[in-house]
């Protein structure tokens, strides 16, 4: 948070007439000429990179869009007949819905759990032992946050049910409902980045400076209104921030899935990445498959557009 | 590195002169419930890990392992005959859980070393040297950050076929080699923050750029290159999605795509579930013991992750 906008500091100003050229225009250089011929030989390789595997395929994906394109064979151009049988799909409906789902309870608990856990940790505890605790489950690949879950909430033996037989409560299956499938996916989801959400919004309370929170004091604002009045405008770029984060990275919910319920049962779990998955590589439906991740990526540009808009996500209230 | 703390040292709520604070300890107690909630299922893991299959049913509430036994690991590592493993419980098909390991360590380390170096290079073109089209190019860049995975891994997936290299290391690793955005991101954020003094006294010796960048910048750079080596190396090592598409064979599963694999191969009716969560927990393990080394600096990375 901080070091982004830091300026350089106190010892660069020994470079005397130096110090205004750290960048835009070019001013005096040391050899007077630009720069252009070293720069291109240290961007090489990643320009390499870039263009190969980042630029050429975001070109390439838009154009296999409009293609019908088995793996075998070429791309044929259909213009926009894919997106025309998307439209009429009732699975790709069914796997929007059931992913919004999924991030919608991603967005509501997750956010909710971490800014309460980074106000603890605010209050009670900074030490790193704690915060390295809470990033424990954050560090783990999504696959075997997965496994271990699924093993813990498994209906017969899982230690979960068994907890929950303990209380009275009926046993769940939570893999094996439609009805609970998709919310368990969210709550392995949450339980991952529960942790490192916190951390983002705890290092958020730490930027807001103390006197506020004195000034507050000082007028009889009490604990609470403080918090509404004070503490969650302040924090609203890294809210809008988490947010964002949260809500794209949940949009492409797949490892869990792939891992655990496979899309089922029945089509409870086919997310919109899944369905992309199967679409393309089981069906080697390269064309349709394209299509679906064009509208994937429509919906997460679409998505981060309105909430830095509509929240004003980079504008902070500090300053 | 990111979450400077400004404020004085005392400013910390002092606790009241009160014999007891119920709010602090409530606060403590809510925390301790977090902890518990992100730490205890690897206990979990590790209890159902030590127990055998037969026992787990009976005692699945146990806290210490049910019967407890090495089998589970044996098994993973494939140190039992299929009748054994049969016989507990294992579905009695071989794995090669090290050949598994071995490419993860490998796919992991070469992208790692390879994003950081080249994106390092490209970070000091985009942090110190002036040249025309440098911003465009930079926001470029950038603009990739945003772009779903998933949209190029279609293409890229064709791109690593048409080459031939499916199923290959190079194929695997070939995307990740040149850089990743986030790296170059935060090393020219480093390097815009890191003092001109040295480097500009060196070439007033006449030194040039290529000398300046191995011999003063690198070395000065020590400490985020470390922060960014790490995360890009746990990122790697629990990469799922590309490995699945490329890396199927034996010969080129990484552990993320073969764990999917150990849990599938679970004949009809109860699954391995000690040998699963052995499996689970030896793939855990590199990323646990950097945490054990490191876990300081993962930890204030997080921060800077946030602002990317």
């Amino acid at each position: 948070m901080t070091t982004l906008t830091k300026q350089p500091g106190p010892g660069l100003s020994a470079g005397g007439p130096q110090k205004s050229r750290r960048r835009g225009k070019p001013a005096a250089d040391f050899r007077g000429t630009g720069d252009l011929k070293i720069a291109l030989l240290f961007i090489a390789p990643a320009m390499l990179g870039f263009v190969l595997f980042y630029l050429v395929p975001t070109i390439r994906g838009i154009y296999l869009s409009f293609t019908e394109y088995s793996i075998l064979g070429d791309p044929e151009w259909i213009g926009t007949r894919n997106y025309e049988r998307i439209a009429k799909d009732p699975l790709f409906w069914n796997a929007l819905g059931v992913t919004s789902q999924y991030v919608l309870i991603n967005i509501v608990l997750q956010t909710a759990l971490a800014l309460g856990l980074a106000i603890l940790m605010h209050r009670v505890a900074k030490s790193t032992i704690v915060r390295g605790a809470l990033l424990m489950p954050y560090l783990m690949a999504n696959v075997i946050a997965a496994l271990l879950w699924f093993w813990m909430l498994d209906y017969q033996i899982g230690i979960v049910n068994q907890l929950i037989e303990w209380t009275g409560l009926p046993r769940v299956a939570f893999f094996g409902s439609e009805q609970w499938a998709i919310p368990t996916q969210a709550l392995i989801n949450t339980w991952r980045h529960m942790g490192y959400t916190a951390l983002l919004i705890f290092a958020g309370l730490q930027a807001i400076p103390h006197s506020v929170y004195e000034a507050a004091s000082i007028d009889g604002s009490k604990a609470i209104s403080t918090f509404w009045r004070i503490t969650l405008p302040l924090l609203r770029p890294v809210l809008v921030l988490v947010l964002v984060v949260t809500v794209i990275g949940s949009f492409q919910v797949f490892d869990t899935v792939a891992v655990t319920t496979a899309g089922g049962p029945v089509n409870a779990t086919r997310v919109l990445q899944f369905y992309i998955y199967q679409r393309a590589f089981n069906e080697q439906d390269f064309g349709y498959g394209s299509a679906l991740a064009v509208i994937l990526f429509l919906i997460l540009a679409l998505v981060a557009f309105i909430q830095m808009k509509s929240l004003r996500g980079n504008q902070s209230d500090l300053d | 590195m990111t979450t400077i703390d400004t404020r004085p040292a005392d400013s910390r709520r002092r606790p009241q002169k009160k014999p007891f604070n119920w709010r602090r300890t409530i606060a403590w107690v809510l925390l301790a419930v977090a902890i518990a909630v992100s730490v205890l299922p690897f206990y979990w893991v590790l209890r159902t890990a030590l127990s055998t299959n037969g026992s787990l049913a009976a005692n699945s509430a146990s806290l210490l392992p049910a019967d407890f036994n090495l089998g589970a690991f044996k098994r993973v590592f494939g140190l039992q005959t299929a009748e054994e493993a049969i016989a507990e419980g294992g579905s009695g098909a071989s794995i090669n859980f090290w050949q598994y390991l071995w490419n993860s360590l490998l796919f992991s380390s070469i992208t790692t070393a390879g994003a950081v170096f080249f994106s390092s290079m490209a970070a000091y073109a985009f942090a110190r040297l002036r040249w025309k089209g440098r911003d465009g190019v930079f926001s470029l860049f950038l603009a990739t950050m945003l772009v779903p995975p998933i949209f190029t891994a279609l293409p890229n997936f064709l791109l690593v076929k048409n080459l031939g290299l499916l199923n290959s290391m190079l194929g695997l690793v070939l995307p990740y080699l040149f850089m990743t955005p986030f790296a170059v991101f935060f090393m020219r954020q480093f390097f815009l923050n890191m003092s001109r003094e040295v480097e500009e006294a060196a070439m007033l010796d006449g030194a040039r750029h290529w000398r300046i960048f191995f011999q003063i910048v690198m070395p000065n750079a020590a400490a985020p290159i470390a922060t960014l080596a790490l995360l890009t190396f746990m990122g790697q090592w629990n990469e799922y999605f590309w490995p699945l598409l490329v890396g199927t064979s034996e010969e080129s599963r990484v552990l993320t795509v073969g764990l999917g694999v150990f849990k599938s191969q679970s004949p009809q009716g109860a699954p391995d579930w000690s040998g699963l969560m052995a499996a689970t927990l030896v793939s855990a393990t590199p990323v646990l013991i950097l945490f054990a080394l490191f876990g300081k600096k993962i930890v204030n990375s997080i921060g800077f992750n946030g602002t990317k």
